[in-house]
């Protein structure tokens, strides 16, 4: 895992797709007293993707992984978008022209700013481009 | 109409006599020549000379699928390799299949039961039959197909598959008779529903010659008054030769051919013999195989002799419609399928863990396998793509040594049922 503060550690949790799984998911965070930011759940036929950017995600995984759920870390990065057209054509725009695969994304709302958070193939790579395209990105401590 | 009138209404103690000589010189031959064979009389010490009348065959030990394996893949067989003309090979429980080889009277015996067979249900010269089995390493497309030739009806070999297609053959072709698994027919009928092809009205079809899975009286009923024919059930496993012989105009038990096939009927937890007319586990003899021969071997299929002289006047012996298997092997789509094969396939792919569930259920016509496997933690992915990928990658390697496509659905490591004792991973919600 990367130690720059703009990799943000998304937690994902595998769900049966079968009524009130999600809820005793939930219901594990819930007792492991971890409370979730933003989350973005993926859908298969038998199977879902509860995917969530919770507070201390390290210690989150450990409590979770305890509880004998399927968990996994996974590097994201949050881009700022303002609240106006063309915001997420700009941040998109930059990392497919350098080449960068964007796997999936979902917007979160913070008290402060608007942002989306994006699993990239290439977090490292994805970060330096979207500085250097002057692309404000979220830092861990700001959510 | 008889196709061989002396052998099928024989006097039952002639057909004794007949079989007693058969046995007594294959029991020779096999303790002369065949190193299994005589292996096997040695170590449970039996000579040919014990075979006194043909109740002595109770004294020969049994042969089962194992056996089969074990030699794979030819080493049981009595003849040197010129003198096999045809392989079939059947799906094994670990990967391995078995094989099975035929002499040209091997395959001159399986037609001629054949030929009996589809003479007593009236098919002939004047028919045309589609065979719907599947042709190749399974034996029902090309048995049935040999067979109705040598009855002289027209063949239109059109395998399994191509649905649509097959039902516009049989519409042009004016076909009258089918030869599938139970399964396929009603898949085809509802498939001809769709394509607003009614049988009484857009065909000839009369007759459908069904086997290679268990049915019901329901089932007939139900394809009967459905389709407006005849279904009539098969019986024969590849290590009989393949599918070989029927029930007659009477629908009342599938004649044996005596002078072909020996059948015991025996308790499967003590090996002995039942009367006539109680279930127990069949085992057979087939007196005139020469490529792999077959001697009391456990087929592990339930059914009965019958009692009483058949109306149809002939007298080879009956068994009643299997019921049921002695072991736990399921036929799905018409593929002998054992949930051993299903479990070793599973403990070869790392990603899963060594729980797992099988599910059968039947949506209209076709069954439908379902496999639930349990992910190890290591191998998750936040990526649904990757998921999906492993979950493809299960099915094809179930696909691969099954022969026949499951659904896989992605459990997490402890979802799924833990047994205490002996594990119920199979739930069969087919009705049949």
């Amino acid at each position: 895992m990367m130690d720059d503060e703009n990799i943000i550690t998304q937690l994902s949790i595998f769900v049966n797709n079968e009524p009130g799984r999600l809820a005793s998911v939930a219901g594990v965070l819930k007792d492991c007293n971890i409370n979730i930011k933003g989350f973005n759940l993926a859908e298969s036929t038998e199977f879902g993707i509860l995917r969530a950017i919770v507070d201390d995600p390290d210690k989150a995984f450990e409590k979770i992984k305890s509880k004998g759920v399927i968990v996994k870390k996974t590097d994201m990065i949050g881009i700022a978008v303002e609240d106006s057209p063309g915001s997420l054509f700009g941040a998109a725009d930059v990392l497919g022209k350098a080449g960068i695969n964007i796997d999936y994304g979902y917007a979160y709302s913070g008290k402060d700013f608007e942002s989306l958070f994006v699993r990239v193939d290439d977090p490292e790579k994805a970060v330096k481009t979207l500085r250097e395209s002057g692309i404000r990105l979220i830092k861990r401590s700001e959510i | 109409m008889y196709w061989n009138a002396n052998i099928e209404c024989m006097a039952v103690e002639d057909l004794r006599k007949l079989q007693y000589r058969s046995f007594k010189s294959l029991v020779n031959d096999l303790y002369s020549f065949n190193r299994f064979y005589h292996d096997k009389m040695k170590s449970a010490g039996v000579h040919p000379d014990d075979m006194q009348s043909l109740d002595d065959v109770g004294k020969l030990p049994f042969m089962y699928k194992e056996d089969l394996r074990e030699n794979y893949p030819t080493k049981m067989f009595s003849v040197p390799n010129k003198e096999i003309v045809r392989f079939h090979a059947s799906s094994g429980t670990s990967g391995k299949p078995t094989v099975m080889g035929y002499t040209q009277n091997d395959l001159a015996y399986w037609t001629e039961a054949l030929a009996r067979s589809l003479t007593s249900i009236g098919i002939g010269s004047e028919d045309i039959l589609q065979v719907s089995y599947g042709y190749g390493l399974f034996t029902g497309g090309l048995g049935l197909h040999y067979g109705a030739e040598k009855v002289g009806a027209s063949v239109v070999p059109t395998s399994t598959g191509s649905t649509e297609r097959q039902l516009e053959l049989m519409q042009d072709l004016d076909v009258t008779a089918i030869a599938c698994t139970p399964s396929y027919l009603m898949h085809m009928s509802h498939v001809a529903g769709k394509m607003g092809i009614d049988f009484r009205r857009d065909t000839c079809l009369k007759k459908a010659v069904l086997g290679a899975e268990p049915w019901t009286e329901s089932m007939r009923a139900k394809i009967e008054s459905s389709m407006g024919i005849r279904a009539y059930d098969i019986y024969g496993t590849s290590e009989q030769a393949g599918p070989m012989f029927t029930e007659c105009e009477e629908r009342n038990g599938i004649h044996i051919g005596g002078d072909i096939m020996y059948v015991e009927i025996l308790d499967p937890d003590t090996g002995e013999p039942l009367e006539n007319g109680e279930k127990g586990e069949m085992v057979v003899t087939m007196l005139k195989k020469e490529a792999l021969p077959i001697v009391r071997f456990r087929v592990k299929d339930i059914s009965s002799l019958m009692d009483g002289e058949c109306p149809c006047g002939r007298t080879s012996p009956r068994i009643s419609r299997i019921t049921g298997r002695s072991d736990d092997m399921l036929i799905i789509r018409g593929i002998n399928v054992f949930p051993s094969q299903i479990e070793y396939t599973l403990m070869r792919i790392p990603q899963i863990g060594d729980q797992y569930m099988i599910e059968l259920t039947r949506d209209g016509a076709l069954d439908d396998i379902r496999i639930q496997v349990e992910i190890k933690p290591e191998f998750f992915s936040d990526k649904v793509e990757d998921m999906v990928r492993l979950r493809a990658h299960i099915e094809s390697e179930l696909k691969k040594y099954l022969n026949v496509a499951a659904m896989v659905e992605l459990k997490a490591p402890g979802e799924l049922p833990r047994f205490e004792g002996k594990a119920k991973r199979v739930v069969d919600k087919r009705m049949i």
